[in-house]
């Protein structure tokens, strides 16, 4: 069994700790060996806290949107243990969260470094769980750690709650009954783009594919070409690029000669950046290609993507799981308490990990223990509103939530440095709606530790 | 004894301590007080500890013994994990078998790889073996992915067949790893007064396999294939002369250091059945150099303490937050409290790499020829000169 | 395959090694001459990139107004900046200054290029000159973390956007040159600059080691540092010039690459590995080997992306360079154009 450990240490308030080192100097200094059957899960909270590992990239090339991510578990600690303004807490449709904490304990935390690799995210997550008694870890903001992560938490017993990621396989083939995630996918990047494509663009259309060499990529290309295909369009061809490519021009060069109109770009953080710069630097935009104006998409659009490209974003297509400038009353709110802190908006990164702490929270709250499989059972099948995108559903088969995605477009005369992307379409949860067995994968059963 | 010379066998001692009481000693602090965040006796981190340790003696016979310096031994690292992985899918759970067809699959890698790359000698040795590093990474992470899982990394599954201990039927837990049904992640915990020591099962098998490694590098060390190695090093071309071809020694050094760099693969899915392509890249292939270095080249205990060293600022200055800066200054006033945590920010947390750079840059500064190198260096000193004194 | 598609890939090819040869170039002339095993050098790339960025960020340094007539995302005025060259020089003037940051860019790195490259070697590299290459290793990558952290934590991880002026955005249609359709090989124009860019810099570096005495004198005493020494020439200070000038060209390298892939702190360790390998296929001590390994492996990397050979052999494009080096290393010993004994022990 893994470590059972009272979370003395969690960091609180300044000063709280001189009372903690006084309450362990009242044990006494006769060994105590402890059993894990003292415990009726792992890392079982006996103090007045309790703890939640917050792994996100601080390094690498996602170090920023990590330290976004950060802003929001901090805000939604605040917002949980009554300070700030609440924030989403009072639009949310459950009532069960009362700002004391979550079951009454104070909400700590502790931060950890992902590096955007496997190995380092598990590293961190488990010296939370084995050093610092973390009872959920989540974060991540990137498929390959967040199914590392996932795996890691079903092994030793606590709960995961996925941060940005965006492959099928999270909650598909490598789906945990541990974790959950928040977060859309690439299949329903797929089916809320292309009627959006097909009105826009027309259904004649011929694309041409520029996938990133690695799994999300695989299942990013795949949901975009069966559902244009469905549509009407024809794949010209697609065309593998490596992770580590920086410089894409000899991918790009020979798109406008091979007779297709449309440029998918299936790529990612810098690799997604670079294509489309190089793209622009080609001239796609302003080409004409069989009688039409050349279009390029990308199916997944982040905020601090569209910074890093500038200027070559303007007109783009594409999706997103959330956008500061929706004007309904929760991503108001959340807008509201983390602008007026952190003086930005919140990226989509920062919107689901606040929305996944909430979450969690409340399903202890629901469920009346931290016990993993009482957790998981009052998240599975939850249906809830108020967090930003609408009415959603955390199935209970893949434990994915089902709600409504954002088409977006590249934004043409932005009015400041935040306001890069505009919602072109809410595509109704219905539509993006797949049938759990597609993918294949199990969850097996909850673990408790 | 043991075939050892005094000062060796109190050196393997000394480890057999070391490893032995990490546990206690690595927890200094109590648990609960301002700095438990500097404690690294936790299973995880102990594990890693010994697991690059054994990685870098191994990777410090080929270097430290004959000069060849590899920047693609992390390959081998990645092969055994595959490997390690796959013997946990398919044949059983129990770690012997994937540590040992780790350890194998590594070596018939690094007899490939040693055979061609050993063609050559200096940098464009060195550029060989990046290059097949470079190559192993970039297919595993894409069109081999089948076999190694991509980007996401291979895991274990419930539908693994496991033909020695039976497939599970889908549902319930993934089983894990374990000892003749020992679990690795098992471990005891004790209480002493205000302090917490955690006794880990996979740690304990982690650093058994560490001292049998270490004995045999010092058996090596200490042996004519060890002295026929120095020569190597030391003068490539008279060693020709002789009518000795250095090949055979150096691929043999080759491949047992890529055997070594397989076990610790092997090692690192036992404790935790992940296998990952960027176990292959070029910087886990640096991070090993670097150890190595920063203990001491061609010393014995050198690249264990340098891998404890790296992998200790990795997972505990990449924790420290700002929360917990305001938590062990809170007794200075307000003023000078922010003060300090505004000096120290970037230095931890997410500035954890400056950290790094700047002690790499103090260390090969002040103690030339790694810590091991430049402490004996300024101990002799420092008896030298009292010794004159009398 | 069609004549033009290759023909279109050997010019993406040119493009691509000329990036490769001028990253490599400064590498050479630390590494391959100097001797010292240069971790920082990708960092120096990254540190010339972002004087560009720099530079941009001073020439459009803001002052606030409010505009009352429209609200920021919390509801407030919306700030509006306006950079204080536009206020000085007038809009048009302004930006046209602003459009140019990335060529005017190269004028600011020069100076402070070489100011790093002489504080690097005075400082820290001088002293290592005879340490072990294991000592070099440690201490440059140190200097590499510790540069591209500080990067970081002023400009943060993200990409940050600088485009080259307006005047070269777009293709030059090099097709119709040659007779083929309008429209099936084009080129960017900033590619094609970079490009010349590079043959520039490139033959000046190659002119001023062979046809000045200052580059005589650091070519006797890379071949033999101390009979050079002997009579009675300051070889050491040499050394430092052409760190120097090793630095600014890995800058220059950096400065004009800004606007063909967005920089961040991180793109030096990225460009590093790719680097020493061009050097030493190249061969240890020779530019010209550099040089020439820097456009073969861009070629071949061209042509290795190309549909046809992706679908005939899958992965190869994730592989050719390295696999390429392996080849060329196989076949000759030393490299292209390697010189005997440098760093072969």
């Amino acid at each position: 069994m893994s470590s059972n450990k009272k979370p003395l240490h969690t960091p609180l308030t300044r000063r709280s700790m001189l009372k903690a080192s006084a309450a362990t100097a009242a044990i006494g200094s006769a060994p105590i060996i402890f059993s894990s059957k003292a415990y009726a899960y792992a890392n079982e909270p006996k103090g007045s806290d309790v703890v939640l590992g917050f792994n996100v990239p601080q390094t690498g090339a996602y170090a920023d949107e990590g330290a976004d991510e950060l802003r929001a578990y901090e805000l939604a600690v605040e917002h949980l243990n009554g300070g700030g303004d609440g924030g989403m807490m009072s639009t949310f449709s459950s009532k069960a969260l009362k700002g004391n904490g979550i079951l009454g304990r104070k909400v700590g935390y502790v931060t950890g470094d992902t590096q955007t690799k496997p190995d380092a995210a598990r590293a961190s997550a488990k010296s939370m769980i084995e050093k610092d008694g973390a009872i959920m870890i989540t974060g991540g903001s990137s498929s390959g750690v967040a199914v590392a992560v996932q795996g890691l938490c079903q092994e030793v017993g606590v709960i995961f709650m996925a941060g940005l990621t965006h492959s099928n396989d999270t909650t598909g083939k490598d789906k945990k009954a541990n974790g959950f995630r928040h977060f859309f996918n690439s299949y329903m990047s797929g089916a809320a783009l292309a009627p959006i494509l097909g009105e826009n663009y027309g259904t004649d259309r011929r694309a041409y594919h520029l996938t990133a060499d690695y799994n999300w990529g695989y299942t990013t290309e795949e949901a975009v070409r069966t559902s244009t295909e469905a549509m009407g369009w024809e794949t010209v061809a697609a065309v593998k690029t490596p992770l580590t490519q920086t410089d894409f021009s000899s991918y790009v060069a020979p798109v406008q000669a091979s007779g297709a109109d449309v440029l998918v770009l299936n790529h990612y953080g810098a690799n997604m950046v670079n294509s489309l710069t190089s793209a622009v630097q080609f001239g796609l935009r302003n080409a004409q290609a069989n009688g039409k104006n050349f279009e390029i998409v990308v199916p997944l659009y982040s905020r601090l993507m569209a910074k890093g490209a500038g200027e070559n974003v303007k007109g783009i297509f594409g999706s997103t799981n959330w956008h500061w400038s929706l004007q309904d009353e929760g991503s108001q709110a959340f807008v509201k308490s983390f602008g007026e802190k952190y003086g930005f908006p919140p990226s989509q990164a920062a919107h689901t990990c606040y929305v996944q702490t909430l979450l969690y929270a409340d399903a202890c709250e629901r469920a009346g223990t931290h016990n993993p499989c009482g957790v998981a059972e009052a998240l599975e099948g939850f249906e809830f509103d108020g967090l930003g995108n609408g009415k959603t559903l955390y199935r209970a088969e893949d434990h994915q939530c089902f709600k409504d995605v954002l088409v977006v477009k590249g934004k043409e005369n932005p009015t400041s440095e935040f306001d890069l992307l505009e919602i072109v379409e809410v595509t109704p949860a219905s539509k993006v709606t797949y049938d759990a067995k597609i993918f294949g994968g199990e969850l097996g059963t909850c673990n408790a530790g | 004894m043991l075939g050892l010379s005094r000062n060796d066998f109190l050196l393997l001692l000394f480890v057999l301590v070391l490893v032995a009481a990490a546990p206690i000693f690595l927890n200094p602090f109590p648990e609960g007080s301002e700095f438990a965040q500097f404690n690294a006796g936790y299973p995880d981190l102990m594990q890693r500890f010994v697991i690059f340790g054994i990685f870098a003696i191994g990777f410090n016979i080929l270097f430290g013994l004959t000069g060849y310096l590899s920047f693609g031994h992390a390959a081998f690292l990645g092969a055994g994990s595959y490997a390690g992985v796959w013997m946990l899918k398919l044949l059983t759970i129990n770690v012997i078998p994937a540590i040992v067809v780790s350890t194998i699959v590594a070596g018939i890698f690094s007899v490939i790889i040693g055979y061609i790359s050993l063609r050559r000698s200096g940098i464009y040795f060195s550029i060989l073996t990046l290059a097949f590093a470079q190559m192993s990474f970039a297919l595993a992470a894409s069109v081999l992915t089948p076999i190694t899982g991509g980007e996401t990394g291979l895991q274990t599954a419930l539908h693994d067949p496991r033909i020695l201990d039976g497939a599970s039927d889908g549902a319930g837990n993934i089983p894990a790893p374990s000892l003749f049904g020992l679990e690795m992640k098992q471990s005891w915990q004790v209480n002493v007064g205000d302090w917490l020591w955690t006794f880990n099962v996979g740690y304990y098998l982690s650093a058994f396999v560490l001292l049998i490694a270490f004995y045999i590098a010092i058996r090596i060390f200490r042996s004519p294939f060890g002295m026929m190695l120095k020569a190597v090093k030391s003068n490539n071309q008279r060693l020709s002369y002789t009518g000795i071809s250095p090949r055979p020694y150096t691929l043999a050094a080759f491949v047992i250091s890529g055997m070594y760099a397989g076990l610790a693969g092997g090692l690192m899915v036992a404790m935790d059945p992940l296998a990952g392509a960027e176990r292959m890249q070029w910087t886990a292939s640096g991070e090993v150099v670097l150890m190595t270095i920063l203990g001491g080249v061609g010393t014995l205990v050198g690249p264990v303490l340098g891998a404890g060293l790296i992998k200790y600022f990795e997972n505990i200055f990449s924790k420290i937050n700002d929360n917990l800066l305001h938590q062990w200054f809170a007794f200075m006033p307000d003023g000078i409290e922010d003060f300090m945590v505004t000096i120290i920010h970037p230095f931890v947390g997410k500035g954890w790499h400056l950290t790094l750079g700047l002690m790499f840059m103090l260390v090969v500064v002040f103690l030339p020829g790694g810590l091991v190198g430049g402490l004996s260096g300024l101990y002799r000193r420092v008896f030298q000169r009292r010794s004159k004194a009398q | 395959m069609e004549l033009s598609a290759f023909l279109l890939q050997v010019l993406n090819g040119l493009d691509k090694g000329s990036a490769y040869a001028l990253i490599a170039l400064g590498l050479t002339l630390i590494f391959g001459t100097l001797g010292v095993v240069n971790f920082a050098h990708g960092a120096l790339f990254m540190i010339g990139a972002f004087c560009a960025v720099t530079l941009q960020k001073i020439l459009t340094h803001s002052f606030i107004t409010l505009d009352e007539t429209k609200t920021d995302f919390l509801g407030k005025p919306l700030k509006v900046k306006t950079p204080y060259v536009e206020e000085w020089f007038g809009q048009v003037a302004g930006q046209a200054i602003i459009d140019w940051a990335v060529p005017l860019a190269i004028l600011f790195a020069i100076p402070v290029m070489l100011l790093i490259g002489f504080a690097m070697e005075r400082g820290l590299i001088k002293h290592f000159y005879k340490r072990p290459h294991a000592d070099q290793i440690l201490v440059t990558f140190g200097l590499a973390i510790v540069l591209q952290e500080i990067i970081k934590a002023y400009f943060g991880a993200n990409q940050i956007p600088v485009p080259a002026p307006e005047a070269f955005i777009g293709s030059l249609d090099f097709g119709t040159l040659i007779g083929f359709d309008p429209g099936v090989i084009i080129y960017p124009y900033w590619r094609v600059v970079y490009f010349i860019f590079a043959m520039i810099i490139i033959a000046a570096v190659f002119a001023f080691l062979q046809f000045t005495t200052f580059g005589m004198v650091v070519r006797a005493g890379m071949a033999d540092r101390e009979t050079v020494g002997l009579l009675g020439i300051d070889i050491d200070k040499r050394f430092t010039i052409m760190f120097g000038i090793a630095a600014a060209v890995a800058g220059l390298a950096g400065v004009m690459y800004t606007p063909i892939n967005p920089p961040n702190y991180h793109m030096g360790m990225d460009f590093l590995v790719i680097s020493f390998v061009v050097v030493v296929v190249g061969g240890m001590g020779s530019l010209g080997g550099a040089v020439l390994a820097g456009f073969i492996l861009g070629i071949l990397e061209s042509f290795a992306s190309m549909r046809e050979v992706i679908e005939f052999i899958p992965g190869i494009n994730q592989v050719v360079i390295y696999l390429a080096a392996i080849v060329i290393l196989l076949a000759r010993p030393r490299g292209l154009l390697g010189r005997k004994g440098v760093m072969e022990s």
